[in-house]
């Protein structure tokens, strides 16, 4: 096993403050936004932009939780069905632009799944992506509007993120690549 | 199987005298459908140009014979038929089967009875002796003509596996039956404590949720036909006992002196209601593994139902002093398509002609009975019964004979049974003791495929 | 010779709750949480089981537990078909076994049975080979309804360990019981059952299996302090077998009464199965009392069952 460091506290750190920049730039300022992080690392993720943002705008933007378990489209196909989480979100998102936060963004399928979950919730007035890493390979017509870092993968690579409020180690992201 | 030859040596095998507990070697001439002689290797030597089959190391005993078994055929030849339930009585060892009366028709009159006896006659690789329904239909309500069943030849007379309810009408039953010299098989349950049962009442029909046959509805039925034996002096057969609660009854009337047969069946002995927990129970760390049936197996659906561990344990005390003189093998095949369905509706019985000499040995074996009286419960308490001479290997005795091979591990495969029916508990189990020879009138009606006639 | 419930990779069937350990309730009672969340939603369904057939297979009446599964599986996109025993083939002489296999071929991959023999889903597990849950077997058990009774408890108090439960009635001819009995123990509840002996049963039949369960006959006494109080349904047919003098003379004893709920803990919930003869083993007024989760049992029912579904769906 391969593993190499891609980014450290100080360029996630960056990275989301860059986000923050840029999401209020697109949507000239906050107003009207939510962020909603996808289980399990997009949620300390729009933690952490929602306080970036509060430090540039003076303006708290409501963040919740989406859990997309029950829209995958392998359940059955990976052994076990995972336990599903909760979904919360604190306000009624129809009228209102969502903004997606995850940490990798690969085939698309999660953000497919996201967005599928979305719709049954609500309807809101539009949808932006945002991630840490975008790690190419789509296999679906989806793209991020804020992005940390590109990095170029082969596919048998994985991206590992770790993030302090849920690994409980320092922040970091690290490409692994297995020897066989 | 080719034909037999008219004479035969059955050779090496150990003849065991049951009075004496003792064993010794030798060959045994058979002659024209008996015991000609017993021969030692001087004699043996004497007659080399006679074909032999090699039984060495093989214990020679009289076929045994079955008082309960449950036929099919006439009636339900698709569960069995006469070829088919004679074979499977020829590989478990017996040469007469004693035929329960609810075939259908049911053998209520002397037509059905000799319709019995001429088919069997004509299909029957071993004897077939019917029983006669003690009432019309086995429904306990009329008395069967039972001086005609016995002058039509059968030989006791019984309600098969339904208990006579009614006491006033037993009680008639057995003095009628006490003047024509045939003994009674009665069924020791009470069968209103019996509504809706599925198994024995206890802790594991508890956790199952299955309604259960308390051991009262055993011992109520015991002391009541205890006391009406007494009372009309019939010569009964108690059975099938499986309680400790009837076999202490039972005792104290032996104690008393108080002429009784009473039957147990090897399965009833050896088995317990833990075999329908299956493998929700826990797995012993001998003998035999009821975790390997899956929960409600219709294989553990028995009447009287397997009991609790106690139970058994006290069937195989009442064996080994005498208690319980009688081992049945309650043989009952059923299709598949009768045995697949809700546990509590499956009808009772399972298919057990080809297991139940083995099933005994597994208490020889572990020591809880002598080898002596196993053979006592299969041959000589029968013919007791039926009021027949004791069987021995003597010469001039017919040869009706088993050599068995003692020592012999096998595993239960109900799909190599003869019998059609293929419900046993005791599928891919181990079992040690197996017949390497079955003879009927001088006939080998079964041997273990090692067994060639020679010369 | 077909395998135990449990297979690698994940669970086959929920016959009962004797072969769940707390931490498979712990993450069922969680994704019911979550499903209950989906319930509550603007669009109460979510795609997880798209393309997957349900059959629900009801040999007994039970319209509440029958539509309580039939929305928990549109909830979860699932097709559901609803084979009814009666008038069908089974009734015409086709073996339970034979219609399974018909139900089979047709492509269905969860059974949910109803039956009133005990045994009847172990039966059809063994022949099936998708995946069977027991929606409650004669006196056997129901699982999914014990699932929700942990899940209403556990959703009042927080936990279920510790807690003190009395169960009321009819517990020796109750599915509900033994199966509540599994999953409460495994989760650390004291459990009491309480009913007239004819009703109750031996108290070493129940010891064998759960050797931690109090049983006795005096309601009164064993109610003292209870966290939770379950009233079971009485019926009819206990008096013709019987088994009681008269109602009248089982509500005097076992009635769930205000005065009676008054000795146990303030904070006590008082819950009930279903279906409830208000007047009999629990009083009207008890039965809608502010410390009455009845009605929540049943909503949460729709959730757990969703949970179950889902918990299936894993093995594939």
């Amino acid at each position: 096993m391969h593993t190499r460091q891609l980014l450290d506290r100080e360029d996630i750190r960056r990275a989301v403050t860059r986000i923050a920049h840029q999401i209020v730039e697109r949507n000239a300022g906050v107003t009207g936004l939510v962020l909603v992080g996808i289980r399990r690392r997009g949620l300390p993720l729009a933690h952490r932009i929602a306080a970036a943002l509060l430090d540039i705008e003076r303006h708290s933007v409501p963040v919740g939780v989406l859990d997309i378990t029950l829209y995958r489209d392998d359940l059955g196909l990976r052994g076990p069905a995972p336990i599903v989480h909760a979904t919360s979100i604190p306000v009624d998102i129809t009228d209102r632009t969502v903004i997606l936060v995850d940490d990798v963004l690969y085939t698309g399928r999660t953000t497919r799944a996201a967005l599928d979950a979305l719709s049954d919730i609500g309807r809101p007035a539009r949808v932006q992506l945002a991630v840490l890493i975008d790690r190419g390979h789509r296999e679906l017509p989806i793209h991020a509007d804020y992005i940390g870092r590109v990095i170029p993968t082969a596919r048998d690579e994985r991206i590992e993120t770790l993030l302090v409020e849920i690994d409980h180690a320092e922040d970091r992201v690290v490409l692994v690549r297995s020897e066989a | 199987m080719s034909a037999t030859p008219h004479r035969l040596v059955l050779t090496g095998g150990m003849l065991f005298d049951v009075a004496r507990d003792s064993r010794h070697e030798g060959h045994l001439l058979i002659e024209g459908g008996r015991i000609a002689a017993w021969l030692d290797d001087a004699g043996l030597a004497r007659l080399d140009a006679v074909p032999r089959v090699d039984v060495a190391g093989c214990l020679m005993a009289p076929g045994l014979i079955d008082l309960h078994t449950h036929l099919g055929e006439p009636g339900d030849d698709d569960a069995e038929t006469i070829v088919s339930v004679t074979r499977a009585a020829a590989a478990g060892g017996f040469t007469t089967i004693c035929a329960m009366p609810d075939t259908q028709p049911v053998t209520d009159t002397p037509a059905a009875i000799e319709y019995v006896r001429r088919i069997a006659a004509r299909d029957g690789a071993v004897r077939i002796e019917p029983l006669g329904a003690l009432t019309m239909g086995g429904a306990g309500t009329h008395l069967s003509e039972l001086a005609a069943l016995a002058e039509a030849g059968c030989v006791a007379f019984s309600d098969g596996d339904r208990p006579l309810g009614d006491p006033a009408m037993l009680r008639n039953a057995l003095r009628y039956a006490s003047m024509l010299d045939r003994p009674v098989c009665l069924t020791a349950l009470e069968p209103r404590l019996m509504r809706g049962w599925a198994m024995h009442e206890g802790a594991v029909a508890h956790r199952l949720g299955l309604p259960g046959a308390p051991d009262c509805a055993e011992e109520i039925a015991v002391a009541r036909d205890l006391a009406l034996a007494a009372h009309t002096g019939a010569r009964v057969q108690l059975g099938i006992i499986t309680t400790a609660r009837g076999v202490a009854l039972l005792r104290a009337a032996r104690e008393r002196g108080v002429p009784f047969s009473a039957a147990t069946t090897p399965h009833h002995a050896l088995l317990d209601d833990r075999w329908v927990l299956g493998w929700l129970g826990t797995r012993p760390t001998e003998g035999l593994d009821p975790t390997r049936l899956p929960p409600y197996d219709a294989a553990t659906r028995i009447t009287p139902p397997l009991r609790t561990p106690d139970d058994a344990a006290a069937v195989v005390a009442a064996l080994a002093d005498g208690t319980i003189d009688l081992l049945v093998s309650d043989h009952t095949p059923r299709t598949s398509a009768a045995v697949e369905r809700e546990y509590r509706l499956v009808p009772p019985g399972i298919t057990s002609l080809e297991t139940s000499l083995a099933t005994a040995l597994a208490l020889v074996h572990a020591g809880r009975i002598s080898l002596a009286t196993l053979l006592r419960c299969f041959i000589d308490a029968p013919a007791r019964l039926l009021g027949r001479p004791v069987p021995r290997l003597q010469p001039g005795e017919p040869a009706d004979l088993v050599a068995i091979d003692l020592a012999h591990d096998w595993q239960v495969d109900p799909q190599r049974f003869h019998s059609r029916g293929r419900t046993s508990p005791l599928a891919s189990q181990s079992l040690r003791g197996q017949i390497a020879l079955t003879m009927c009138a001088g006939r080998i009606v079964h041997d273990d495929g090692r067994r060639p006639v020679v010369g | 010779m077909g395998e135990p419930a449990i297979v690698p990779g994940g669970r086959r069937h929920v016959l009962d709750l004797d072969d769940f350990a707390a931490e498979e309730i712990s993450a069922v009672l969680e994704t019911a949480r979550s499903m209950q969340e989906v319930l509550g939603r603007r669009i109460k369904q979510v795609p997880a089981l798209r393309g997957r057939t349900v059959v629900n297979m009801f040999f007994e009446d039970s319209t509440r537990t029958r539509i309580s599964f039939e929305v928990a599986a549109r909830a979860l996109s699932a097709a559901i078909v609803n084979f009814s025993a009666r008038g069908s083939s089974v009734e015409k002489g086709e073996s339970l076994l034979d219609t399974v296999r018909t139900i089979e071929a047709l492509g269905a991959d969860v059974i949910v049975i109803r039956h009133a023999e005990a045994g009847v889903p172990q039966l059809v597990a063994h022949a099936f080979g998708g995946s069977v849950i027991n929606a409650g077997d004669g006196r056997h058990a129901h699982p999914s309804q014990a699932l929700l009774d942990l899940y209403t408890i556990h959703a009042r108090f927080g936990s279920i360990a510790g807690l003190r439960v009395v169960i009321v009635g009819d517990v020796v001819h109750s599915r509900v019981v033994r199966s509540g009995l599994w999953g409460l123990t495994t989760m650390g509840a004291r459990v009491t059952l309480v009913a007239p002996t004819t009703l109750l049963g031996p108290a070493a039949y129940w010891h064998a299996t759960w050797p931690e369960v109090t049983v006795t006959t005096d309601l009164d006494r064993a109610i003292d302090g209870a966290d939770v109080v379950m009233a079971l349904r009485l019926q009819q047919e206990r008096q013709d077998a019987g088994l009681l003098p008269s109602l009248g003379e089982y509500r005097r004893r076992y009635a769930i009464t205000a005065e009676r709920l008054a000795r146990a803990a303030p904070h006590a919930i008082v819950m009930h199965p279903g279906p409830m003869n208000a007047g009999v083993e629990i009083t009207p007024e008890v039965a809608t009392a502010p410390q009455s989760v009845i009605e929540a049992q049943v909503g949460n029912g729709v959730a757990v069952r969703m949970a179950l579904l889902y918990h299936l769906a894993g093995e594939s």
